[in-house]
């Protein structure tokens, strides 16, 4: 009896133990276990400075998925963007993906303006319209030196 | 000048020889683990008597934590008007940082305390010795369960005071202090990443490593009378608090 009671003790202490761990890696750590909920379309981008891995991407303000990596093209030296795309989510392919930037230094994300088109975007599809991240250093500067055009 | 020399190469001499009979007690402790992993029964009393006894008071620690952490996060945020940030603020520093050093030491205070009184009076009462001379390892009987109770339980109290250091955050943030609760939860989950969480997790396994090492090591090695376990204890337990805070630094350092 005493030694069910023991049992029963740690067996509790364990269970507590590994909901807070799976609490913190799965809901915060956003560690993915069973993968294939998305699809990954990519964009190309003049510039995604301060775009991280990560980053949320959004339509009409609701997260739809995340940046999944940012790489470079060798032949136009622009930005390939890889977005993980919720699976339930269809994005046409004139849709429009922008950087913006939450607040004026908050973190850069990406949202994307829907399209009219019938075609939707499969795997791998490419979003042809962007717009880049605005370069507020660079616009300020521009302010400053007179140069607006 | 002389004897201040000698002094000195004696002081150095004593110190090798101590941190030699450490790593060596560690190593054959492991040794040991590998080998004879012990029976599920002992390990569970360790995992009991160092994780479920330290239950209540790591969630007293944790809530009050949390709490003092949403409170001193909410003055300084709202200096910037981005009181929103403070669910990652809170959540941050308890995860990379509070969670595994603050139950790491509480363990220390009340499980690492303990077993060195027991190690050690088990060796002043010569049991231990009794023990080798029916020809049983006392590291099977007293070290390795303890050492392998300590790596079971401490992460998991690690991860139970950051989800209840993360609530107490909470209480305070939301209910008295009245943050937004979505962008409380929300700011948190968009800024704990799971790196966050692997060197939280990796730091307390460290630290149960090093809680269970010194205490069983001073109480094993444990002066005469009584009050020599008196010392070994209070030596282990400041050893133990001690090494955590500066393996603390450079695990840090490094998974950064």
């Amino acid at each position: 009896m005493k030694k069910a009671s023991l049992e029963t003790v740690v067996g509790i202490f364990v269970l507590i133990g590994i909901i807070c761990l799976a609490y913190l890696s799965i809901k915060l750590g956003k560690m993915e276990i069973v993968g294939g909920h998305h699809y990954e379309v990519r964009g190309e981008f003049d510039s995604v400075a301060g775009l991280q891995d990560g980053a949320s991407v959004e339509i009409a303000g609701v997260e739809v998925g995340r940046v999944d990596r940012i790489a470079l093209d060798p032949k136009s030296e622009r930005a390939v963007v890889y977005l993980s795309i919720n699976d339930g989510v269809k994005l046409t392919d004139d849709v429009i993906a922008s950087v913006r930037t939450r607040g004026i230094i908050g973190d850069k994300y990406i949202t994307l303006a829907p399209g009219g088109s019938d075609k939707l975007l499969g795997n791998n599809g490419l979003i042809r319209d962007t717009e880049s991240a605005v370069d507020l250093e660079e616009l300020l500067s521009k302010y400053i030196h007179g140069k607006v055009d | 000048m002389s004897i201040l020399v000698d002094k000195l190469g004696a002081l150095t001499l004593r110190l090798l020889r101590e941190m030699g009979r450490m790593l060596t007690f560690l190593l054959y402790s492991i040794y040991m683990i590998a080998r004879h992993p012990g029976k599920p029964v002992h390990v569970l009393r360790q995992v009991h008597f160092i994780g479920a006894k330290s239950f209540f008071v790591i969630f007293l620690t944790a809530s009050f934590t949390g709490m003092v952490l949403g409170l001193q996060g909410y003055y300084t945020l709202a200096k910037f008007g981005s009181e929103g940030l403070l669910g990652s603020a809170v959540a941050l520093s308890l995860i990379r940082e509070l969670g595994p050093v603050l139950s790491a030491l509480m363990v220390t205070g009340r499980a690492g305390s303990a077993i060195t009184a027991e190690i050690g009076i088990k060796k002043i009462t010569e049991q231990i010795d009794a023990l080798e001379a029916m020809a049983l390892d006392p590291f099977k009987y007293l070290v390795s369960p303890k050492i392998f109770g300590a790596l079971i339980a401490v992460p998991l109290l690690c991860a139970i005071f950051d989800v209840v250091g993360i609530y107490g955050g909470y209480i305070v943030g939301v209910k008295l202090l009245g943050v937004n609760p979505g962008a409380y939860f929300h700011e948190m989950e968009k800024s704990v990443e799971w790196k966050d969480v692997y060197s939280g997790i990796v730091k307390s396994i460290s630290f149960g490593l090093i809680i269970a090492w010194v205490c069983c090591y001073k109480g094993y090695y444990a002066g005469h009378g009584a009050e020599g376990v008196s010392r070994a204890t209070t030596s282990a337990v400041v050893m133990a608090s001690v090494v955590i805070l500066i393996w603390d630094y450079f695990l840090t350092s490094v998974l950064l």
